[in-house]
């Protein structure tokens, strides 16, 4: 049998953080007391109409301008019309033939479809199955009904569920970025599901597919997307074949179940939204969008590695986390005569390491290490004022404190031996009591400069530059 | 006392404002007059008088179509599913009526959900016509219409889907302004067909017409497809219709009209050259297939719009039921009417899957054809003329049993809804019913462009003025 080849496209929904719903006035909220952020539109009371939130309209434009999409000079809303619960008016406002925006892309993903549409209300079904079937009563929280949500999907593009997670963390982050959106999977202001199928390696048709829903987080959108690829390969390898359905992935134990076929689809009865008039951005509304887009991820590599000299990985490493990126940048601007070079190497080595040390879960960004106090630090070992090593003592006592690093350096008297006599008299004390590893070195045994090295540094208290130690020993030896 | 009743609106702001009446005076000699109700024209009378009011309408009552949110008082839209449900706010149309100074008379009884041409679908009982109480008063504004035709009410506000303004008005011999589409807010105003209802005005006269438009039409924020008339709106004072041109459609002219309408149409045709208008056959080649398409557009938005009464959130639910589907399908099987569901049904199939091309596509078609005649129309005249109804008021119960027959009784007045143009209806004269029987009212429709709304009021004033009707209920009644 030829080997298979998996195909893969997501469907991403990304809840913006506007202050207010798509269609009314009333508030956006995360965990408040259910149905206090309602109002007879969002309820779907006889007689209200939808009044579109520019900010939203704004926030879908930024998204779709950083996807390079083009923008429809005039896009419809639709209903989509079913019966549920979290649906008071019945149909869902959304974008169908003619949506925000189409044909863009983010890294080598081919975007399909970017449009704007509102989110449902929550159902709570009370009873042990915590489904509407078998559940004694179901509850429903309207706060959540009518966020603006911004749908986004990719062309089947991807090949494997780690491409899959990677290339959605890198969405995330890009919408993150553009700031318009909480993108956090787990309270769901980010959703992510995946169209799965499988075909042999080299063909142009396209399998059967399966949808994956609930998968929300990365890792569990990853285990789902291999866990149905692995059952569609089983399914073709036993000669069978792949039935197009809806599953529903269960992280507990990593099933996929069934949630409807597409025998009973919905026929939703798409039809123009007749209380809206066509959503057409202005040349005015499009060039902000063009103007706001910060920086995104791939310009900001290139920029680390090309303007800032980084290496590779850690412009990587920093490009990738927005707040890691804007922690660098105002630590590498304070830090003046140290190459950011120096500077990344601190943010992502000493820093991240210290930060782990401590066990918080913040990073650099939510430390109490402020960026200006790291720079002041990397300056002072920079100059030799401290040593390596008291750099290190010092951004500990930064990470469990906060502070300025020279007042940290006084306390601890960290300051650098910077009197030669001095440190030339400890190193002669030191080699007079090491007399073993004095002849060694003098042997030729390189290596033997060690002890001594630590006896100074013993007695220093770690104040002395190596470098200049070493320098001092070899020349009191001769050698 | 009875002195009050006789002014016209117009007059009566005019006293009110020169101090001659106290407002609250002519506010609770029109609530005694209502009292004496027996059209079943109202579903809600104002229990309370008025004070403290200024304004342009200071102290007038208003007569408000049952489809009105009105915040706090009972708003059904002549539906049972609606039993009982006092709305959370208020209508933008009464709202603004309200800044204007005028107040709630009470809530009219219309068809159900504005379904009808004869008001005898509500829920609540049919609503009799004031100069015959064995006939209709029209609809789906029939309680309007009777209230103000019968001396209950001084004006009154309704809503125009195909004709639900001005065939009521024309059967209770009163002035029925439907303005152009966009030109008065439709927030609150409980929906029937989204894109093609509009709130209007039913007065004794079309200066009162005039008064009111001009309080109620304005831009709205919570309505998109609000836009207002530019300059706003003045009492219209034109005594003759020197150089307007004058289209009669021949295609509908020539089809099936009582001939003591089609008598009364040619006089006023004599009155309008009288006055020095000219009268010309123009083409309207797509009109006659506006009653087929409004019957596939308004039902499929109306299957929609109605989707949201399911009994979870308000309104009535149906006891009983074993689980959400059932309780959907029991509350709309006992909450519902006959037509409202026969719409229903038509519009769930004119939009399902494989079937909109056919008909909801097609419709819209027309729809956008009908425009463009009315377009190529209005290039060369001023205006459309043509009788508001086919016939004069029918008996209740005559055309109930024959959806097609009551569905024809619009074909006048839905080209002008399709298009979104203002028409305006005014008696024009007393005929005999096909059939003999006592004289009933004509009425004579005006069709102007587009937010052409002052010239409408202008030419149907100097045409009202010399046509000079002035017969009552009681003595059309007599002959
Ligand atoms: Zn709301």
């Amino acid at each position: 049998m030829a080997e298979l080849e998996a195909v893969i496209g997501l469907e991403i929904h990304v809840q913006l953080s506007t202050r207010t719903k798509m269609f009314c006035g009333c508030e956006l909220s995360f965990g408040d007391q259910p149905n206090v952020h309602t109002c007879p539109v969002c309820l779907a009371h006889p007689g209200v109409l939808p009044a579109p939130n520019e900010e939203a309209i704004r926030y879908a434009l930024q998204i779709a301008v950083a996807l390079e999409c083009e923008v429809a000079p005039r896009s419809i809303f639709h209903r989509k019309n079913y019966f549920y619960p979290d649906n008071p008016k019945a149909y869902q406002i959304s974008q169908y033939d003619i949506p925000l925006a189409t044909g863009g892309r983010l890294d080598d993903i081919r975007i399909h479809r970017v449009h704007l549409e509102e989110d449902a209300a929550k159902m709570i079904h009370v009873g042990e199955s915590g489904r509407i079937h078998g559940s004694g009563a179901s509850l429903v929280d309207f706060n959540r009904g009518g966020t603006p949500l911004v749908e986004i999907v990719t062309e089947p593009d991807l090949r494997s569920a780690a491409e899959a997670s990677e290339w959605a963390r890198l969405l995330r982050t890009t919408v993150r970025q553009l700031g318009v959106s909480d993108v956090n999977m787990e309270e769901g202001s980010l959703r992510c599901d995946a169209n799965v199928s499988v075909r042999p390696a080299g063909s142009e048709e396209l399998g059967v597919k399966t949808e994956l829903k609930n998968m929300n987080s990365f890792r569990f959108l990853e285990r789902g997307i291999e866990a149905e690829l692995a059952r569609q390969q089983e399914l073709i390898g036993a000669g069978a074949a792949v039935v197009q359905e809806t599953l529903h992935f269960d992280p507990r134990g990593v099933t996929l179940t069934s949630l409807r076929s597409k025998e009973e689809a919905h026929d939703y009865r798409y039809f123009p939204e007749p209380d809206l008039v066509p959503l057409a951005p202005t040349e005015q509304m499009l060039h902000e969008a063009r103007g706001s887009l910060p920086e995104l991820p791939a310009a900001r590599i290139e920029r680390y590695r090309e303007e800032m000299g980084l290496p590779p990985e850690a412009a990587a490493q920093l490009a990738a986390d927005p707040e890691a990126a804007v922690y660098f940048e105002r630590a590498a601007g304070a830090a003046a005569g140290v190459e950011p070079r120096v500077v990344a190497n601190w943010v992502t080595g000493e820093l991240a390491a210290a930060l782990r040390q401590e066990g918080g879960e913040a990073g650099a960004t939510g430390s109490k290490v402020e960026p200006e106090a790291l720079a002041a630090l990397v300056v002072m070992v920079q100059e030799k004022r401290i040593s390596h090593g008291s750099g290190k003592t010092v951004l500990a006592a930064l990470v469990a404190e906060g502070g300025e690093p020279g007042a940290i350096v006084e306390r601890e008297g960290l300051a650098q031996i910077s009197d030669s006599g001095e440190l030339e008299a400890i190193v002669a004390t030191a080699v007079d009591a090491n007399p073993e590893a004095a002849a060694q070195i003098r042997a030729g045994n390189g290596r033997a400069i060690g002890a001594i090295v630590g006896a100074v540094m013993r007695e220093t208290k770690g104040r002395a530059d190596g470098a200049e130690v070493n320098r001092l020993i070899r020349d009191r030896l001769g050698v | 006392m009875s002195g009050l009743l006789e002014l016209t609106v117009a007059e009566a702001a005019g006293r009110i404002a020169a101090g001659e009446i106290a407002a609250g005076e002519y506010f609770d000699a029109w609530r005694a007059a209502a009292a004496g109700d027996e059209l079943n024209a109202y579903l809600w009378r104002a229990e309370d008088g008025v004070e403290g009011t200024g304004g342009p309408l200071a102290g007038i009552p208003v007569a408000v179509k049952d489809i009105f949110c009105t915040e706090g008082v009972p708003t059904t839209a002549g539906s049972r599913i609606l039993a009982g449900y006092a709305p959370p706010y208020t209508s933008t149309a009464v709202r603004r009526l309200g800044e204007a100074g005028a107040r709630v008379l009470g809530k009219t009884n219309m068809d159900e959900f504005a379904m009808g041409s004869s008001s005898e679908n509500s829920a609540f009982g049919p609503v009799l016509n004031p100069w015959d109480r064995g006939r209709v008063p029209g609809g789906s504004s029939g309680g309007s219409a009777a209230a103000v035709g019968g001396g209950l009410a001084p004006c009154a506000i309704g809503t125009d889907t195909g004709g639900s303004i001005r065939q009521p008005a024309s059967l209770c011999g009163i002035v029925g302004l439907k303005p152009t589409y966009g030109a008065i807010s439709r927030y609150g105003m409980i929906a029937f067909a989204s894109s093609l209802d509009q709130c209007g005005a039913l007065t004794r006269d079309v200066t009162d017409a005039a008064l009111l438009l001009a309080a109620l039409q304005g831009r709205d924020p919570c309505d998109s497809t609000s836009v207002g008339i530019e300059g706003g709106v003045e009492a219209p004072s034109r005594e003759d219709l020197k150089g307007l041109r004058f289209a009669v459609p021949g295609e509908l002219a020539r089809d099936a009209i009582d001939s003591g309408v089609r008598a009364v149409f040619e006089a006023t045709l004599e009155t309008i050259e009288r006055l020095g208008g000219a009268i010309t056959e123009a083409p309207l080649p797509h009109a006659e297939h506006g009653i087929s398409a409004y019957y596939v557009i308004a039902p499929a938005e109306a299957s929609s719009n109605l989707a949201r009464y399911d009994g979870v959130r308000y309104g009535m639910r149906a006891e009983g039921a074993g689980d959400l589907t059932e309780m959907y399908e029991k509350t709309r099987a006992e909450g519902f009417g006959a037509e409202v569901k026969r719409r229903i049904m038509l519009g769930t199939y004119v939009l399902s899957s494989g079937y909109y091309d056919a008909y909801y596509g097609r419709a819209q078609r027309v729809r956008t054809k009908i425009a463009s005649d009315f377009a190529a129309a209005f290039a060369e005249f001023d205006f459309v003329v043509t009788p508001t109804s086919p016939s004069v008021a029918f008996g209740l119960g005559e055309k109930t049993d024959d959806p097609l027959a009551m569905y024809m009784s619009d074909f006048f007045t839905v080209p002008m809804s399709l298009a979104g143009l203002p028409a305006i209806s005014i008696p024009a004269g007393l005929a005999e019913p096909d059939g003999g029987g006592p004289r009933l009212p004509v009425g004579f429709q005006i069709v102007a462009p587009a937010f052409a709304e002052q010239r409408l009021l202008e030419a149907a004033f100097a045409l009202e003025r010399e046509i000079g009707f002035d017969a009552k209920p009681g003595e059309g009644a007599g002959g």
